[in-house]
């Protein structure tokens, strides 16, 4: 199945990856490959089969709508790239 | 037991011996340390090794002895993690670049479970980049190797743990399996893997990669070894939804079970065309051993087989698209330099910190979801999903477990398959089944190739019956006694 490479970038653009144009050809290349072997399952015929979301049902567990606080703010925090006091730094959000 | 040298010991023995006090934790934990520092550099099982802490750890376990008492059945043992398994304050990086340097701020219950059990945590392991691949060559830190030929794979994703546990570096690991992560190293490094059924063991701390898919389990050098550690890790969590309430029996007394009587099922798709002769005589002495146990081969029928690679490779792509969106450079991990906007951020940083293979599946995994392909894809493989459950189910009316190959072929050369991703995902072609449906399989060796490469036998049960797997398996191994650590020049 072919995919052009407008698709592979709007594809990568949705995904928030930024690829190489070596990296975009050979996806193209690769994602085609790779879908026209997953189509084989268009061959199946699947009318009035119930989707599979769960391996293993178990209906949906309940659970008390409690709070259990976690209580280690800085273990989080630093973990950050960049941050400020308790917050997240992130490059400017609205671009010029 | 003084003739065998400590790396060679199960982990029942280890044990054993230190809660008798015969040798201490601290011994043990030495002896395995500096195995791993004559092994590693060889095979690049892990990807962080934690000599001081492992040893404080020891000596810990040691004074509560001491004390009179032990904290649980692996009090004093060392054992490792794949690195996909969250551990406080200790570097977590799940094979990627862009949690190269992630300390989690939280254990993992998997490794919260080891800890109580008592065991000593020796590193964390080597792995494909997010659990993708099936070679453990995706690793941002370097492929690991195969300790029985040290130039080919050690089978993937939980590369570095079967390879571990076969260089005798510790008694026992815990790997995870999406698509045969577990069962297809264990295979090739010839050593027993455990993948069990969906919900049986929490996955929270657990990196996700396919959540419908992915699940922890035990790789050792024993049946009765990997049943000693499931027993310990399995359970309920009330921070895993999915993780199902239901009693963990007891797999180690499983694994003394009789097979008499046993009718264990053959699907004949699995004996087609691309098994490794090899492989087949191997699997067919495996049956062999428990026909001459008492059971009964019966040959079945699993129609939908041939679909399930291209089911599995639109679901675990597609649950991976969507759980690796946390990556963004923002709260955790590696981000680019420079970059001017957050957008730009964002996009560099995962291109940047992710390798080849993970963003091929991201980018399958979005376009199955995208708008106009979700039902042509995603909505279709889900209902193929029902279909294969089905097989599983109606096969499993007539037989009590399954008998197949775990893997088409002994491990193949490092670097022979990277660039052709299609005949990679071949390899988990047996092992894929078993997480669709959501049932227990386990890897247990069978025999070696002519160029003494080890072969593993794969056996599948009923969703929860890890028992009927575990004695089977255990069967397996008494009748085909196999050596478990590999040469010290492979």
């Amino acid at each position: 199945m072919a995919i052009t490479r407008e698709e592979v970038l709007h594809v990568a653009r949705l995904a928030r990856l930024a690829l190489s144009s070596d990296e975009a050809d050979r996806m193209r290349e690769q994602l085609g490959d790779i879908l026209a072997y997953i189509r084989q399952l268009d061959r199946l015929d699947t009318s009035g089969v119930v989707p599979t979301s769960h391996a293993v049902e178990t209906g949906t567990p309940y659970r008390d709508d409690s709070v259990h606080p976690f209580g280690e703010k800085e273990e989080i925090l630093k973990n950050a790239p960049d941050r400020e006091d308790d917050f997240f730094r992130v490059p400017r959000i609205i671009e010029d | 037991m003084a003739a065998i040298p400590v790396h060679e010991w199960t982990l029942l023995d280890a044990a054993r011996a230190v809660r008798e006090r015969e040798v201490s934790s601290r011994e043990l934990t030495r002896a395995l340390l500096e195995r791993i520092d004559r092994m590693n550099p060889r095979i690049n099982a892990y990807i962080t090794i934690l000599p001081e802490q492992a040893m404080r750890e020891a000596a810990a376990r040691d004074e509560e002895l001491a004390a009179g008492g032990a904290r649980g059945p692996l009090h004093g043992v060392p054992v490792a993690l794949k690195d996909i398994f969250c551990t406080k304050g200790i570097r977590t990086t799940c094979g990627s670049r862009i949690l190269h340097d992630f300390d989690p701020p939280y254990d993992a219950t998997v490794t919260g479970k080891i800890r109580e059990a008592g065991a000593v945590l020796l590193g964390k392991q080597n792995m494909d980049e997010f659990a993708m691949g099936s070679s453990t060559e995706t690793s941002w830190f370097g492929p690991a190797r195969n300790p029985w030929a040290t130039d080919r794979i050690p089978g993937g994703s939980s590369g570095g743990t079967a390879a571990a546990v076969a260089a005798g570096t510790c008694f026992a690991g815990v790997g995870t399996d999406t698509g045969g992560s577990i069962r297809q190293p264990a295979s090739l490094c010839g050593v027993v893997g455990v993948k069990p059924t969906y919900g049986r063991v929490s996955r929270y701390g657990m990196i996700a990669f396919a959540s419908s898919l992915d699940q922890g389990g035990p790789i050792a050098r024993t049946v009765p070894d990997a049943a000693a550690v499931l027993g310990v890790i399995a359970g309920h969590d009330r921070r895993d939804s999915t993780s199902v309430d239901v009693p963990v029996p007891d797999y180690l007394a499983a694994t003394g079970r009789s097979v008499k009587g046993m009718r264990v099922g053959l699907p004949r798709e699995y004996f087609a065309g691309g098994l490794d002769a090899s492989v087949r005589t191997a699997v067919e002495k495996a049956l062999g051993a428990l026909v001459s146990l008492g059971a009964e081969g019966v040959e079945i029928s699993l129609p939908h087989t041939e679909y399930a690679l291209s089911t599995y490779y639109i679901i675990g792509p597609a649950e991976a698209s969507s759980n690796l969106a946390r990556y963004d450079g923002v709260r955790y991990g590696y981000r680019t330099e420079g970059a001017k906007g957050l957008i730009e951020m964002m996009s560099r940083t995962r291109g940047e910190g992710f390798g080849a293979e993970v963003k091929r599946r991201i980018m399958i995994g979005t376009y199955a979801l995208s708008a106009g392909y979700y039902e042509a894809y995603y909505g279709k493989a889900q209902k193929v999903r029902t279909l294969l459950r089905r097989d599983f189910q109606e096969a499993f009316a007539g037989v009590d477990v399954i008998l197949t190959p775990t893997a088409p072929t002994p491990a193949f050369r490092i670097g022979e398959k990277v660039d052709d991703p299609l005949t990679m995902y071949l390899s988990d072609i047996y092992t894929i089944p078993c997480n669709l449906a959501g049932i227990p399989g386990i890897s247990v060796p069978c025999g070696m190739s002519p160029d003494g490469l080890p072969i593993g036998a794969q056996l599948l049960g009923r969703h929860f019956d890890e028992e009927a797997i575990l004695a089977a398996a255990a069967a397996i191994e008494r009748e085909i006694p196999l050596p478990r650590v590999a040469p010290e020049e492979g």
